[in-house]
């Protein structure tokens, strides 16, 4: 079953004059992640904004856990949980403050609201700071505080836009560990991204969108193939190099190119690591010792930039 | 009703602010308190007025009636401040009722105003304000202070969800008070403004809001260019007429803006 389906979706700013979406389609499957990958601008979090019910498409069609968000968005409001690119606390109350309060606006009994928001302080290793005011917390504590309030009532779907932008590689970390907790037991979960090795790390599916459409769609490997297969690269001494580019030729039966500086030689190869056994084989009889070696795969920055024609423009970490 | 009890859940969240950061509290209660010492010690000496316990018998009411209306620009900045966080996307992706989110807000405000109302009463008695009409007469102009503040409330609402920038929001509510407040008969008789801009004076909600409350405290009214018409008759009624049209136009333009609001 479909727990997101967003179709043909159109939005525009300004008058028209521009195009946040443009015809954008996508759906999650239950219990899935499907991670939203694109550069800044590419539609994101204007797909999440409509799917979250805080906006309304100019023409399509959009259902969550099969309520049409633009004909009864107040139902849809009582399955999801959202948690934005910024963390949407108040800053001035302690986590465990906010944590009540939005309980209660999810209608819990202060009682209820109370046990919920201990439970969620201890999972996101919050506890020891539930009582000071959000302003004194890391970037990390407070994505993962805004991550908690969006949890209060098990939603049966959930919009996480960029939760890791703007932290630091150990926050990055902590988030994704606390992603990963969430996505075993079950969530639906659709994430955007502008970090291509946070999709590859997270996702079941990927769509990647630029322009307001998804130019792309597949899992994590897919997305790989459909640029190319693996290449195979040695690294070997400057006396060696001759012999070597033939092995690899005659191995990969495909031209070998030579990186002069690094003295490492390459080719494409289909048979991945029977390829690379046959070449350390050939080598070896040879005489030839290997400095370094390995099967390359397409990084998700090599399936954007043959995508889009264009690199992802990731934004520098804050 | 969870309307309401949403409602409340944001007003506690303010009351909460308060009790985290008392700061807040004290400097909102400190500044009307100063104006009161200021006008009373600074211009109290020098502006004439036949009134007998002198110029602080007049100035409290326009005081009291400047400080609610400053409640605009309270109410504007606190919601432009939870649109640049992000929390009002976050309300609005609650199950809650959409007005719970103003409706609560505008509560919190006026909760604030009994606070310093209450403070400012106290330090105008200190320096020699005493109402001389009842105590029914004195809490109704309390009450009608509040609703006048309440009432301003929506239209910080409004301002708030409608600027980008809550430095914008501090700058547009001080466009909008400041000229409404002193452009009166709240510190200053209007006779002696140049006759164009008495009646300008005259009208304005907050001179018939400064002129309901001196009656309600006891007091003799004073206009000068519209004397006989139905504001300088009936301060009263025209101030709750300007309240009504202020809620008519401004709380459902503000709750259409906050169910559009998008930063």
């Amino acid at each position: 079953m479909k727990s997101v389906i967003a179709e043909n979706l159109v939005k525009t700013y300004n008058k028209g004059k521009v195009k946040a979406l443009d015809g954008l389609s996508l759906d999650v499957e239950e219990g899935t992640v499907l991670s939203v990958l694109g550069p800044n601008g590419a539609g994101k979090t204007t797909t999440v904004r409509i799917l979250a019910t805080l906006l309304s498409p100019d023409s399509g069609n959009a259902t969550v856990g099969g309520i049409d968000v633009i004909r009864h968005p107040e139902k849809v409001r009582e399955i999801i949980g959202l948690s934005g690119q910024y963390a949407a606390v108040d800053e001035t109350l302690t986590g465990w403050d906010n944590l009540v309060m939005f309980g209660r606006l999810y209608h819990l009994n202060k009682k209820a609201a109370v046990k919920r928001a201990d439970e969620l302080l201890e999972r996101f290793s919050l506890t020891d700071s539930a009582k000071r005011p959000i302003k004194t917390y890391s970037g990390g504590m407070r994505r993962r505080l805004d991550l908690a309030a969006s949890l209060i009532v098990q939603p049966k779907v959930l919009f996480l836009d960029e939760p890791t932008t703007g932290l630091d590689p150990r926050g990055r970390q902590e988030m994704w560990g606390v992603i990963e907790e969430l996505v075993k037991g079950g969530v639906t979960l659709l994430l955007t991204t502008q970090y291509l090795e946070e999709a590859d790390q997270l996702a079941d599916d990927i769509v990647v969108i630029d322009h307001g459409k998804v130019i792309a769609r597949g899992s994590s490997d897919a997305l790989k193939k459909e640029v190319g297969g693996e290449r195979l690269e040695v690294v070997v001494d400057q006396a060696n190099i001759a012999k070597t580019l033939e092995i690899v030729a005659r191995v990969s039966g495909n031209k070998a190119t030579l990186d002069e500086g690094l003295r490492r030689i390459s080719a494409p190869v289909s048979t991945g690591s029977m390829a690379l056994m046959e070449v350390l084989r050939s080598m070896d009889s040879e005489g030839i010792h290997a400095l370094d070696v390995g099967l390359k795969r397409p990084s998700l920055d090599d399936v954007f930039m043959s995508l889009t024609g264009h690199a992802a423009e990731v934004e520098e970490v804050k | 009703m969870n309307a309401i009890s949403d409602s409340i859940v944001i007003t506690k969240r303010q009351l909460l602010q308060l009790a985290r950061v008392p700061e807040v509290l004290i400097f909102s209660t400190i500044q009307p308190v100063m104006f009161v010492l200021l006008f009373r010690y600074v211009f109290g000496g020098s502006i004439e007025t036949g009134q007998p316990g002198g110029y602080v018998q007049l100035l409290m009411p326009g005081i009291f009636v400047q400080t609610v209306a400053f409640t605009l620009a309270a109410t504007a900045s606190g919601l432009a401040e939870d649109m640049k966080k992000g929390l009002i996307d976050r309300f609005r992706s609650l199950p809650i009722a959409r007005s719970a989110l103003i409706l609560g807000r505008t509560l919190g405000d006026s909760l604030l105003n009994i606070v310093v109302l209450a403070v400012m009463g106290i330090a105008g008695f200190v320096v020699g304000w005493r109402p001389t009409s009842g105590v029914f007469s004195i809490i109704l102009a309390f009450l009608f202070l509040l609703f006048f503040g309440y009432a301003l409330s929506w239209v910080g609402i409004y301002i708030g969800l409608s600027a980008r920038d809550a430095r914008v929001v501090q700058n547009v509510s001080f466009l909008v008070t400041f000229p409404l407040t002193f452009l009166s008969n709240a510190f200053a008789p209007t006779t002696g403004m140049p006759r164009p801009l008495q009646y300008v004076a005259e009208w304005n909600p907050v001179s018939t809001m400064v002129a309901a409350c001196r009656q309600l405290f006891g007091l003799e009214n004073e206009f000068g260019a519209t004397a006989g018409s139905f504001p300088s008759e009936n301060p009263l009624t025209m101030s709750l007429i300007y309240m009504a049209i202020i809620m008519i136009i401004f709380v459902p333009m503000s709750v259409k803006k906050y169910q559009n609001a998008s930063n």
